[in-house]
C-alpha cells in the first residue's frame, strides 16, 4: 500500500542529514503491473503523468496505471527548452495555455516539488514590419484575453535586455518586441517527476520500461494493451505518446494529421548570470535563455521531414547558432556543451489534438509540435476530464480531432509569409 | 545531414532536398462527391510511419525535380529512390521489432538490413 | 634551452617554456591550485592532462577576448596569456563560498528540489541567489574581435587520433593503396603521437625495404617524420573531430596558431566538414580515476597525466608521490619516474600481486608495494598532505586492519582505462560490456567506420599493431606494402582489479568520494538518487548532474554506472549507458556562426534599380530577403509627410514604382490554359492572347495563399505574377502539381523574376508618359485597355507592357530586361517631370491599394481566409468541376455563418489612425472581452483627408454601418464598418 509522502522542506533536509541522507524514500513506486485498471496513460511524459495525476486527484478514479516504454519524462519532456508561456494569438489557444500558466503558478506548492518556475519574462521580438503587425495583433488580443503582455519598442527592448544588439544596421534589426512578464522557464525534469511522485501517492502505478506493442478493442471498444510485460486490462486508454502517436495509432488502424520530425535544441557551458530573460525570435529562429545552473538553453528549428532517429542535420544547429550569435554578439566566445534531439509531433495547423476517437474509451492527446512543454498541467487538467467523462472539458472542445473534416482550425503558425 | 542519390544529378546532401511527407497520395479525381471526412483524409491524415516509409523528396536547390523515396525513419537510412508515377515497390525486411523500433533503453543503437524481395 | 614564455595567472607573473599547454606551465611553477569546484567550491587541481579534464578551468584573457571555462590543459601557453581562475570570492586561497563544503550534508543531490518552496513568492529571491551562486566563468561583455570560418572536405579515408593505432594505420593504407587516395589523419594535439602507454620498451621491428628494429619510443619518433612526406596525406593538427553524423559526415574544430595570442591573430577557429568514404576511429583511451573518500585534492593527478607532464614536459610533480592503481598501466608512471631518478613513497595496489616482470622492475627500483590495500581518506585543504591506506579483504573488499598514515604531496591514481567510444557512439555503433577491464568497447558498426586501437579495447602494443594490419587489410593491395611493422610480445597481460567504490571505514554519508569532480557528484548522491528511486541511468544523470559539467563526463560516467551497478546490484549491462551526443568537446558559437554573420547573415537581394533609389534617400522596407523603398523622404519629411506627398503624387500625376521583386513566373505548353484552370480559383481557357486576368490562388484546404495577375502572351505561353514574399513557394507548389500529380499535362515553367524588371507607371498622367517615350505607339484605352498586354519596343529594347492597376489609377507595368531597367526608369523620371512624376515605395503603395479595397496576401489574409470571406465570390468559378482547393470550400465550418469577412473600418473620429493588429469588439466589457475582428490595415488618406482602415470582422458584411470599439490601452476608439473600397468603386480613375 501507498504510504503518505513525506513532505519536502528545509527542515526534512536538515532532519535527513543527521542520518547522512539515507532514509528519504522513493519518490515513486516500482510496481509490476495489475491485471486491469479504471485507465490506463499510455505515455509517461509530462502530459500523461499529469494526465494521472488529475485523474487521480479531480475525478474519482483511483485504479489509474501510466504506461512508459522507457523512463518517465524522457521525452520531449526532458529535451525541451522549458520556454512558458500563454501570448498565443487565438482565444481557444491563449484560454488553454493561461490555464495551464495558472497552474504552473502554484505547481511547486501543490506538488510539494520544486520546479522553479522562473517568472522572468519572455520576449517574443519583431525584425520586419510584418512581424510588428502580427505580434501587436497578438498583443492586442492578449490584453483583451486578459492574458499580460506588453509591446516595448526598440528602445525599451534594450532596456530590459540591455544585452540584445539592437543596432538597427544590421541585416534584421530588432523592431520591437512583445513582452508577457508571467511568462518563463522551468525546471523540466522536476515537472515530470514532481507529477510522478504526486501521482503515485495517490496510488497511480507508473510503470517503466514497459512498452506497449498492441491495442486491443472488441465491437468499437477498447478492452486492454498488450505490453512487454504483458497484457494489461482497461477500457480508457488515453494516449499521449507524443512523436510516437502515430505508432500507437497505427495499432488500431488510425490515421492522425501528424508528422514527426526532429526539433534539436543545445546548451553553453555554464556561467554567471547574463541574461535575465527568455528571448525568442520567429524570423531569424533564435530561442535562449539562461538556466538556474548558468547554462544558455538554446532552442533550434525542426528538419522538414519525418525522422524518428532523434538527431537532425548540423545545418539547422548552425542556422540557430548563427542567428544568436547576430542577435547577441557578445556569445560569440561562449561555447555549445551538449546538444540533442527530440522527435515532435507536429499538426498542421499548429495546435494540439485533445480529444476522443471513434473508438469507445480510446483517447488522444497529441500534436503539440515544438510548444507542448508550457501547455503540461494544462494538457493534463483537461485530458483527464476528457477520459474521465468522455466528453471534452470546455477547453479542449476547439481541439478534437474532427476540425480537420470540418475545417475549423486553430492555426497557430501565425500569419502567412509576408507578401506585397 | 545525410546523402540522397538524386536520380537526375548523384548523391547530394539532403540540405539540398525539400521532402514532401507520405508518396502515393493521389488527389480525388471527385472531390465533389466526397465527404467532409474523406477530404480530411486525403489532406491531412497520414500515416507518418516509424520504420519503412515511402514519401516524395524534391532536388529543391538542384534540379526542383520530385522523386519517391523508400526510407527507415527510424535511422534515416534510404532503401531505394524510384521515379514519381512508379508503383511503390515491395520491400522485405526486418522491421523494428517493437512499435518503437529501439533496443533497450539507454543505448540510442538501432540496426536493420532490408532487402528487396 | 628552450625560450622561456611569460604568462600570469590571478594576476601574477610566472614563465612557461615553448611546447607547454597552460597546465604543464602551471605545474612547472608549482601551481597545483588552480580552480574551485562547482557546488562546494573545493579547492581543485588539475587532475588529467587533455580533454578530459574536469578541474582546471579558467577564464583566459579578458575584455572582447576572454573565453569562460577553458581546460588549462587543452590551452598551449602563447607569450602574454592571461588566465584566471573561476567561481571563487574573494580569492582562489580564500573562497567564501567554500562554506558550502562545510555546509555539505544540506546540499545532498537533488536538495533544490525539495526546499525554497515556502513562502511561494519568495522563489524569485531564492532564485537570485542560486543562479549567482552557480555559474563557473562569466560570459564575455564585448564582442568578438576574432573571426571564424569553414571549410567543406571530401575524402577516400578520414582517420581520427594520431596516436600509434591512427599513424600506423595511416602508413598502412597509404602504402597499401595507389597514390590517388586521399588521406586525412586529424589529431588534437599540436604534435602526432597520442599517449600510448604500455610497453614502451618493446621492440619494433621493420620489414621490407629497410629492416631493422628498434625500442618503440625511437621508432614512433621516426614514424611522425615519416608520414609527414607524403603528398596525399593531409594532416590537422590541434584540431578535434566532434561530431559523428550521418554517412560519414564529420565535424571538426581547428585551433589556428595556438601559440599565438588571440589579440595577435584574425582567424581564430576553423570548422572543417568532412565527408568521407571510410572513417578510421583511432581515439585512444582515458585513464579513469579511482573513487574514495577526498579523492579530489588538489595534488591528485591521474597516473598517466603525471607521466606525461613528467616525459614530455620534463616536470617533477611532488618531492612525495605516492600512486594508487588497480592495474598495470601505473605501473609505467612508476618504472618511467624510477628511471629519470623522482623518488616514490610507495605503491598502493588493489591487487593482491602483480605479474612477475613488474614485479621485478619494482624490486629493482626498490619501491615498496601495499597490496590488497585501499586509500581510505586524504587530507590536506589546499594540496593533499596525507593518506590513509587500509587493507581490505580480497573477497568481500571489505576494509579490516587498521589504518597506516603516509604523508605525502602528490598522489598518482589509476582506475583503468576507457575506450575513447564517443565518435563510435555518436555514429550509431553498438557498444559492449567487457566485465573483464570494466570497459565499454564497440561491437557492431552501423557506418562505413573502422575502430582500432585503444578506443576499441585494443592496450597492449603488440595487439594494436597486429590489429591494424587484420582490420585493414581488406582495404589494401598487400603487395603494395614495402614496409611491415611487428611488435615484440609483451610478458604480461592486462590484469585488473575493479572497485567502483573504494571503502571507506567511515558511514557512506560522511564521505566524499566524487564521481563527477566539477558538479561535486559524489558517490553518496548516486546512492540517495537510487533510494528516491530515480533508477534509470538518465534519471540518476539528471538528478545527481553526474556527467552533465563541460568535461562532458569522460572521467565519471563509467564510474557513475560502476557505482550504480554495485548498489543496485544490477549489471552494468543491463544499465546501459547514456547516449554519446556531439559535441565531442565544446564548441565556440562563433566558430558554428562561422562568416555567416553580420553581412553574410542572410542574403539581400536588391532590383536592378536599387542605386537609383539610395541616391534618392529612400528608406527600405525588409520584404522576404528584399530590400524595397518604403518611402523616399525628402530633407526633413517625416514619413507620413512623405508618403501623403508620394499618394497625392499618383492619383493627380504620375506615381512610379519599382515592382521588380513581384515573382515572374513564365508558363509555356500545349496545356497552360488547363494548368490554370486547375492552380487558380477562376476560368482562364477563354482569355484572349494579350489580354491580362487577377486570379487567386488557394490551398487544398481553401485558404488564400498567392495572387497575381497573369498575362497571356501566346496560345501556350502565359506569364504569372505572384507576391514578392511567395514567389519562390509558388513556383515549387505549381512544380510539385505538375510533376507528381498531373504529369500528362504538357507544361513548363521557368521562373523569371531575376530576368525582368518592372517598372509601375500610375496616375493620370501615365498614358503621357507612356506616349512620350514610345511617340509610334498607341497607348490609348481603344487600343490598350485596362487588363490587356502588348510587346513593345521600348527605345529599342522589347518590353512587356501590361495595363494593370494595383492603386487605382490608370496603369502601365513596364518588363524590361533587368540590365536596361535602371536606365529606362532614369528616363522616365526626366519625361514625367512636367507631370510631377514621384517615386512610391510600399507605404504609399499599401495606402493606394487599401483606398481602393485590394488585398495583400499575408495582411488581409493569414492562411485562416477563403475567397469568399474576402468578399470575392466573383473569382470563384462555378462552372468548373474541379480546381484546388475548391472541395475545402464547401466544408462545414468553411460555409458557415459569421466567419471573419474583410470589411472597411472608419473611426468616427478621423483623426484616429488606428493601429494595425488592434482588435474588434462590438461591446466594452470587462476582460476577457469578446473579439469579433481585428484591423489588417491602417493608414491616412490624404485624398480622404481621414484616417481609414481594413480588417477582418466577423460577420462583416452583415455588420456595414453599425458601431463597434477599438478598445486600447488608455482609450476605446468608436469605428464604423464600411465598405473597403473607399475611392473610385466605379473604376472611373482606372479607365480613364
Amino acid at each position: 500500500m501507498n504510504k503518505k509522502p513525506k513532505k519536502y522542506s528545509v527542515f526534512s533536509l536538515i532532519k535527513n542529514a543527521f542520518t547522512y541522507h539515507e532514509n528519504w524514500q522513493p519518490a515513486w513506486r516500482s510496481p509490476e503491473p495489475k491485471k486491469e485498471y479504471d485507465a490506463i496513460i499510455i505515455g509517461g511524459g509530462g502530459h500523461g503523468l499529469t494526465t494521472a495525476y488529475y485523474l487521480a486527484k479531480n475525478h474519482d478514479l483511483k485504479n489509474i496505471a501510466v504506461i512508459e516504454k522507457g523512463w518517465i519524462g524522457g521525452g520531449n519532456t526532458g529535451r525541451n527548452t522549458t520556454i512558458i508561456r500563454s501570448n498565443y494569438l487565438w482565444d481557444q489557444s491563449a484560454a488553454l495555455y493561461e490555464h495551464a500558466l495558472k497552474l504552473w503558478e502554484s505547481m511547486s506548492q501543490e506538488l510539494n516539488y520544486n520546479v522553479m518556475f522562473s517568472q522572468r519574462g519572455v520576449m517574443n521580438v519583431a525584425h520586419n514590419l510584418h512581424d510588428v503587425r502580427e505580434l501587436k495583433r497578438r498583443w492586442h488580443s492578449n490584453r483583451l484575453n486578459d492574458i499580460d503582455c506588453e509591446w516595448l519598442d526598440t528602445n525599451q527592448v534594450k532596456k530590459f535586455c540591455p544585452i540584445i544588439n539592437t543596432s538597427q544596421n544590421i541585416r534584421y534589426p530588432v523592431l520591437g518586441a512583445t513582452l508577457q512578464r508571467r511568462a518563463g522557464t522551468a525546471r523540466h525534469d522536476a515537472v515530470a517527476w514532481g507529477y510522478a511522485r504526486g501521482a503515485d501517492a495517490m496510488g497511480v502505478d507508473i510503470i517503466q520500461n514497459c512498452e506497449v506493442t498492441n491495442i486491443i478493442v472488441q465491437n468499437g471498444q477498447v478492452t486492454g494493451i498488450e505490453t512487454n510485460k504483458g497484457k494489461i486490462k482497461s477500457k480508457k486508454i488515453g494516449v499521449v505518446a507524443a512523436g510516437h502517436s502515430s505508432v500507437i495509432a497505427n495499432m488500431v488502424g488510425i490515421r492522425l494529421p501528424l508528422e514527426s520530425r526532429p526539433l534539436q535544441a543545445l546548451v553553453s557551458e555554464p556561467v554567471k548570470p547574463i541574461l535575465d530573460t527568455v528571448v525568442m525570435s520567429n524570423t531569424i529562429h533564435a530561442y535562449v535563455s539562461q538556466s538556474d545552473k548558468g547554462e544558455l538553453v538554446i532552442g533550434a528549428g525542426t528538419d522538414s521531414y519525418t525522422s524518428y532517429t532523434q538527431r537532425g542535420g548540423f545545418n539547422i544547429v548552425e542556422d540557430t547558432v548563427t542567428a544568436i550569435v547576430e542577435l547577441f554578439p557578445l556569445f560569440s566566445r561562449m561555447k555549445m556543451l551538449r546538444h540533442w534531439g527530440g522527435i515532435v509531433d507536429i499538426c498542421p495547423d499548429a495546435s494540439p489534438i485533445i480529444s476522443k476517437t471513434h473508438i469507445n474509451g480510446l483517447f488522444f492527446n497529441c500534436g503539440w509540435g515544438t510548444g507542448g512543454f508550457k501547455a503540461t498541467p494544462g494538457s493534463g487538467w483537461v485530458f483527464a476530464h476528457t477520459i474521465a467523462n468522455n466528453e471534452p472539458h470546455k477547453l479542449n472542445e476547439p481541439f478534437s480531432i474532427n476540425r480537420f473534416s470540418s475545417g475549423e482550425l486553430v492555426d497557430e503558425h501565425g500569419a502567412a509569409a509576408v507578401a506585397h | 545531414m545525410f546523402l540522397i542519390n538524386c536520380p537526375y544529378c548523384g548523391e547530394r546532401d539532403q540540405i539540398e532536398f525539400t521532402c514532401g511527407g507520405e508518396a502515393h497520395i493521389i488527389r480525388p479525381k471527385n472531390p465533389p462527391d466526397l465527404s467532409d471526412d474523406q477530404w480530411a483524409d486525403y489532406l491531412f491524415m497520414r500515416k507518418n510511419i516509424k520504420g519503412v516509409q515511402f514519401e516524395r523528396w524534391n532536388h529543391s536547390n538542384g534540379c526542383r525535380r520530385w522523386f519517391n523515396v523508400v526510407r527507415n525513419t527510424a535511422t534515416d537510412e534510404i532503401i531505394k529512390i524510384y521515379n514519381m508515377g512508379e508503383s511503390s515497390p515491395t520491400i522485405k525486411g526486418n522491421e523494428p521489432k517493437t512499435p518503437s523500433g529501439e533496443p533497450k533503453i539507454g543505448s540510442g543503437n538501432i540496426s536493420t538490413t532490408f532487402e528487396k524481395k | 634551452m628552450s625560450k622561456k614564455i611569460s604568462f600570469t595567472f590571478d594576476g601574477k607573473k610566472y614563465f612557461g617554456n615553448e611546447k607547454d599547454t597552460l597546465a604543464s606551465a602551471l605545474l612547472r611553477n608549482g601551481v597545483f591550485l588552480v580552480g574551485r569546484s562547482f557546488k562546494y567550491h573545493r579547492p581543485r587541481g588539475i587532475l588529467a592532462s587533455g580533454s578530459e579534464e574536469p578541474n582546471a578551468l579558467v577564464q583566459l584573457e579578458s575584455q572582447g577576448f576572454t573565453e569562460p571555462n577553458v581546460k588549462a590543459t587543452e590551452v598551449l601557453l602563447y607569450e602574454g596569456l592571461k588566465a584566471n581562475s573561476q567561481n571563487n570570492w574573494p580569492s582562489l586561497k580564500f573562497d567564501i563560498g567554500s562554506v558550502n563544503n562545510f555546509l555539505s550534508p544540506f546540499f545532498p543531490a537533488g536538495f533544490y528540489y525539495k526546499t525554497f518552496m515556502w513562502p511561494p513568492g519568495l522563489w524569485k529571491k531564492y532564485e537570485f541567489f542560486i543562479r549567482r551562486a552557480a555559474g563557473l566563468g562569466k560570459s564575455p561583455k564585448e564582442n568578438d574581435p576574432n573571426e571564424y570560418e569553414h571549410v567543406h572536405y571530401h575524402c577516400d579515408y578520414l582517420i581520427v587520433g594520431g596516436g600509434v593505432s591512427g599513424m600506423l594505420a595511416s602508413e598502412i593504407l597509404r602504402q597499401g593503396s595507389n597514390e590517388n587516395i586521399k588521406i586525412l589523419l586529424i589529431d588534437q594535439n599540436n604534435e602526432l603521437g597520442g599517449n600510448f602507454n604500455y610497453g614502451t620498451e618493446q621492440r619494433i621491428y621493420t620489414k621490407g625495404i629497410v629492416n631493422g628494429d628498434e625500442a618503440y619510443s625511437g621508432w614512433i619518433q621516426w614514424l611522425k617524420n615519416h608520414i609527414k612526406k607524403y603528398f596525399n596525406l593531409k594532416i590537422l593538427n590541434s584540431t578535434s573531430v566532434f561530431a559523428y553524423m550521418h554517412n560519414n559526415y564529420l565535424l571538426a574544430i581547428q585551433n589556428i596558431d595556438p601559440q599565438i595570442s588571440p589579440q595577435n591573430k584574425t582567424l581564430r577557429q576553423r570548422i572543417w566538414k568532412i565527408r568521407a568514404k571510410k572513417v578510421i576511429l583511432a581515439t585512444g583511451s582515458f585513464e579513469r580515476p579511482l573513487v574514495f573518500d577526498n579523492n579530489d585534492r588538489p595534488g591528485i593527478l591521474l597516473a598517466n597525466s603525471a607521466k606525461q607532464y613528467m616525459e614530455k614536459y620534463n616536470l617533477k610533480l611532488g618531492k612525495k608521490t605516492v600512486i594508487f592503481t588497480n592495474n598495470d598501466s601505473a605501473y609505467q608512471t612508476a618504472n618511467f619516474m624510477f628511471r629519470t631518478g623522482i623518488p616514490i613513497e610507495c605503491v598502493v595496489d588493489l591487487r593482491e600481486k602483480i605479474n612477475p616482470y613488474l614485479q621485478k622492475l619494482m624490486d629493482i627500483a626498490k619501491i615498496p608495494i601495499h597490496f590488497g590495500h585501499a586509500i581510505t581518506d586524504t587530507s590536506g585543504w589546499l594540496r593533499i598532505k596525507s593518506i590513509k591506506i587500509n587493507k581490505i579483504d580480497g573477497k568481500t573488499n571489505k576494509i579490516i586492519g587498521k589504518a597506516i598514515n603516509i604523508d605525502c604531496d602528490n598522489l598518482l591514481i589509476s582506475g583503468g582505462w576507457n575506450p575513447n567510444v564517443n565518435l563510435f557512439s555518436q555514429s550509431r555503433g553498438k557498444l559492449i560490456y567487457r566485465d573483464l577491464d570494466g570497459c565499454f568497447i564497440p561491437q557492431e558498426s552501423f557506418q562505413n567506420e573502422i575502430s582500432i586501437g585503444a578506443c576499441n579495447g585494443t592496450f597492449e602494443l603488440e595487439n594494436i599493431f597486429k590489429e591494424a594490419y587484420k582490420k585493414l587489410e581488406h582495404l589494401i593491395n598487400p603487395e603494395l606494402l614495402f614496409n611491415k611493422f611487428y611488435c615484440e610480445e609483451t610478458t604480461y597481460k592486462e590484469n585488473i582489479k575493479t572497485i567502483w567504490q573504494i571503502p571507506s571505514s567511515k558511514p557512506l554519508g560522511k564521505t566524499k568520494m566524487f564521481v563527477d569532480f566539477q558538479n561535486d557528484v559524489t558517490s553518496k548522491d548516486i546512492k540517495l538518487a537510487l533510494s528516491e528511486g530515480y533508477r534509470s541511468i538518465e534519471h540518476i544523470k539528471r538528478y545527481t548532474t553526474t556527467g552533465m559539467a563541460t568535461d562532458q563526463g569522460k572521467t565519471s560516467n563509467v564510474n557513475a554506472l560502476g557505482i550504480i551497478s554495485k548498489i543496485s546490484n544490477r549489471p552494468i549491462e543491463e544499465l546501459g549507458t547514456t547516449t554519446f551526443r556531439l559535441p565531442y568537446t565544446p564548441i565556440t558559437f562563433g566558430a558554428i556562426a562561422g562568416r555567416n554573420i553580420k553581412d553574410f547573415f542572410d542574403l539581400e537581394r536588391t532590383t536592378p534599380i536599387h542605386e537609383w533609389h539610395l541616391k534618392r534617400g529612400a528608406k527600405f522596407e525588409d520584404v522576404g530577403q528584399w530590400k524595397r523603398p518604403w518611402y523616399y523622404p525628402i530633407k526633413n519629411e517625416n514619413m507620413q509627410k512623405a508618403v501623403n506627398r508620394e499618394v497625392e503624387a499618383t492619383r493627380n500625376g504620375i506615381g512610379i514604382l519599382d515592382a521588380s521583386t513581384l515573382g515572374k513566373i513564365d508558363i509555356k505548353g500545349r496545356d497552360a490554359s488547363e494548368f490554370l484552370n486547375r492552380v487558380y480559383t477562376n476560368a482562364w481557357t477563354k482569355l484572349e492572347i494579350g489580354k491580362c486576368r487577377y486570379g487567386l490562388m488557394l490551398g487544398d484546404d481553401g485558404m488564400v495563399i498567392d495572387d497575381g495577375v497573369t498575362s497571356r502572351i501566346g496560345k501556350n505561353h502565359y506569364v504569372m505574377s505572384t507576391t514578392t514574399g511567395n514567389a519562390a513557394s509558388v513556383m515549387s507548389k505549381l512544380e510539385d502539381w505538375l510533376q507528381t500529380e498531373w504529369p500528362d499535362l504538357k507544361v513548363f515553367l521557368t521562373s523569371v523574376t531575376e530576368q525582368f524588371a518592372t517598372i509601375s507607371i500610375n496616375g493620370p498622367y501615365s498614358e503621357k508618359l507612356l506616349n512620350k517615350l514610345c511617340p509610334k505607339e498607341d497607348f490609348s484605352n481603344n487600343n490598350f485597355p485596362h487588363m490587356s498586354f502588348k510587346e513593345i519596343n521600348v527605345l529599342g529594347i522589347s518590353c512587356r507592357i501590361m495595363r494593370i492597376s494595383f492603386t487605382g489609377e490608370k496603369c502601365y507595368e513596364i518588363n524590361i530586361p533587368s540590365n536596361y531597367a535602371k536606365n529606362l526608369w532614369e528616363i522616365c523620371f526626366d519625361l514625367g517631370k512636367e507631370y510631377n512624376i514621384t517615386p512610391y515605395g510600399t507605404e504609399a503603395m499599401h495606402v493606394l491599394r487599401a483606398e481602393k479595397g485590394f488585398i495583400i496576401v499575408g495582411q488581409e489574409t493569414d492562411g485562416s481566409v477563403t475567397p469568399i470571406d474576402l468578399d470575392m465570390s466573383w473569382i470563384v468559378s462555378k462552372k468548373k468541376y474541379d480546381f484546388i482547393g475548391k472541395r475545402a470550400l464547401f466544408r462545414s465550418d468553411t460555409i458557415k455563418k459569421g466567419r471573419k469577412q474583410l470589411v472597411g473600418i472608419l473611426t468616427t473620429n478621423p483623426d484616429i489612425i488606428l493601429e494595425e493588429g488592434s482588435q474588434i469588439v462590438e461591446k466594452i466589457t470587462k476582460k476577457p472581452m469578446d473579439m469579433i475582428g481585428h484591423i489588417t490595415s491602417s493608414y491616412y488618406s490624404p485624398n480622404l483627408k481621414r484616417s481609414f482602415a481594413l480588417g477582418l470582422v466577423k460577420g462583416g458584411l452583415d455588420k456595414k454601418g453599425l458601431k463597434m470599439f477599438v478598445p486600447m490601452i488608455n482609450k476605446n476608439i468608436e469605428v464604423e464598418i464600411t465598405n473597403p473600397v473607399f475611392i473610385d468603386p466605379s473604376n472611373k480613375r482606372l479607365i480613364a
